[in-house]
């Protein structure tokens, strides 16, 4: 992967300066500040990537920041996206897909958590909501693989409760390895993290 | 055909797919015995996903399960398939709920797990830090009800705003405010522990998804 990681992401998403308030409170908890920093760099500029691409992971963190609507993290993604589809080593079919993942956002954006539970005394508190799929016509352009990912991604944010064996056979089957699964939650979820941080201490500042 | 692999966990479960291809299967565990309340009692994790067999890990893997032991977990030797995150994952999770020499109270940590897990429906989540919220507060009573009834669950002024901005927080999109900001200053809570619930909270989400999506909880035995 050739992104330059800037020094701290979430200090750039908050518009820390150093001996701002926030700065000062963040480095009260350094190893959280750190870590947090280390979890976006395993994740989006990795030593091992593995079979999982750098094209993907952005694809993946657009739609995702996208649907939390989160204006500074959801352009930091989205212009990662960019700089990733149209690096040198990505594929030709790469350029559509900025345009494509923010196309999908318009139909794939909710309010959450919803969906079912186990069968039995809590099936009282089930809330039906948006079982999102991928427009037919996009599915082309973002190929069989990154479009179970989106799908797999609206999943987990929005209705992580109906989360399935046939969820990740669906995954399997679009060509996503035991291995690319577990980087693929890991992004998806860490990202609900990183998002919520900022939204927070963007309230303390 | 050859034999197939031998999976690692309990002997009801049923391989989907190719049963020669050690990985690239998933796990159903149609005998299981599953919770269905959310509770305080011991639960087990079953995988749906091949963990990394212990025979298969490097240094790198190890490195990532930071405590040795863990590799005897199904939930933590899957996450070993990405060992980087799940070690920076792994030192995120133990700074913002064990670094507690100031700060929030450990047990006010907890409970923002536990209320961001009811809300998400993580069963298995909420047992573990509900039983840790109960221990470090002597509150059992009140931690039962929040499972029992949900987030709206009758509670003192200073766990209902912890609680209210861990439920805000944890919804997508994030629904928290500056409203929920000044009643936990209102409470007593001063900036670090405010920013404490905010990363207790936020990093729920994040295990919440893992625990949800990669496996499933098994009721206590006997």
């Amino acid at each position: 992967m050739t992104t330059i990681a800037p020094p701290d992401v979430i200090d750039e998403l908050l518009g820390v300066t150093p001996g701002s308030a926030i700065d000062e409170l963040r480095a009260r908890r350094p190893v959280t500040r750190a870590n947090a920093q280390a979890s976006y760099d395993a994740l989006f500029t990795p030593e091992h990537p593995g079979t999982v691409s750098a094209v993907e992971r952005f694809a993946v963190a657009a739609f995702v920041t996208g649907l939390h609507a989160s204006a500074a993290t959801q352009q930091y993604y989205a212009e990662q996206l960019a700089n990733a589809a149209t690096a040198p080593v990505a594929a030709e079919s790469a350029r559509a897909l900025p345009q494509a993942v923010a196309a999908e956002l318009g139909a794939a954006r909710t309010s959450g958590p919803y969906g079912a539970y186990p069968a039995g005394p809590l099936s009282v508190e089930d809330r039906d909501g948006l079982r999102y799929r991928v427009a037919p016509e996009r599915r082309d352009v973002l190929g069989a693989r990154l479009a179970s990912a989106l799908e797999h991604a609206h999943l987990l944010v929005f209705r992580p409760r109906e989360a399935s064996p046939a969820a990740l056979q669906a995954l399997l089957d679009a060509g996503w390895s035991t291995s690319d699964i577990v980087t693929l939650s890991q992004l998806v979820a860490f990202l609900t993290f990183q998002i919520r941080v900022v939204a927070g201490l963007e309230l303390l500042s | 055909m050859t034999t197939p692999a031998q999976p690692a966990s309990s002997a009801s479960e049923t391989i989907v797919g190719d049963p020669t291809d050690t990985a690239e299967h998933v796990i159903e565990h149609p005998e299981l015995d599953r919770p269905v309340v959310f509770t305080q009692a011991e639960l087990g994790w079953v995988p749906w996903l091949e963990p990394l067999p212990e025979s298969e890990f490097e240094e790198r893997h190890w490195a990532g399960l930071v405590d040795a032991s863990r590799a005897k977990s199904p939930y933590f030797a899957l996450l070993a398939r990405d060992p980087e995150i799940l070690g920076a994952r792994t030192r995120t999770d133990k700074d913002i709920f064990y670094n507690a020499k100031e700060g929030l109270p450990r047990a006010e940590r907890e409970l923002a797990a536990t209320a961001t897990s009811r809300h998400n429906g993580c069963i298995f989540c909420a047992s573990v830090h509900s039983r840790f919220a109960s221990h470090h507060s002597k509150r059992s009573d009140d931690v039962q009800r929040l499972l029992d009834e949900g987030t709206d669950a009758a509670l003192d002024p200073r766990w209902r705003a912890i609680v209210d901005a861990s439920v805000a927080l944890a919804s997508t999109p994030v629904a928290l405010t500056a409203g929920h900001v000044a009643e936990l200053r209102a409470q007593g809570l001063d900036e670090l522990e405010i920013a404490d619930v905010i990363h207790g909270a936020a990093f729920f989400s994040w295990a919440n998804r893992l625990m949800l999506s990669l496996g499933e909880p098994e009721a206590p035995q006997g």
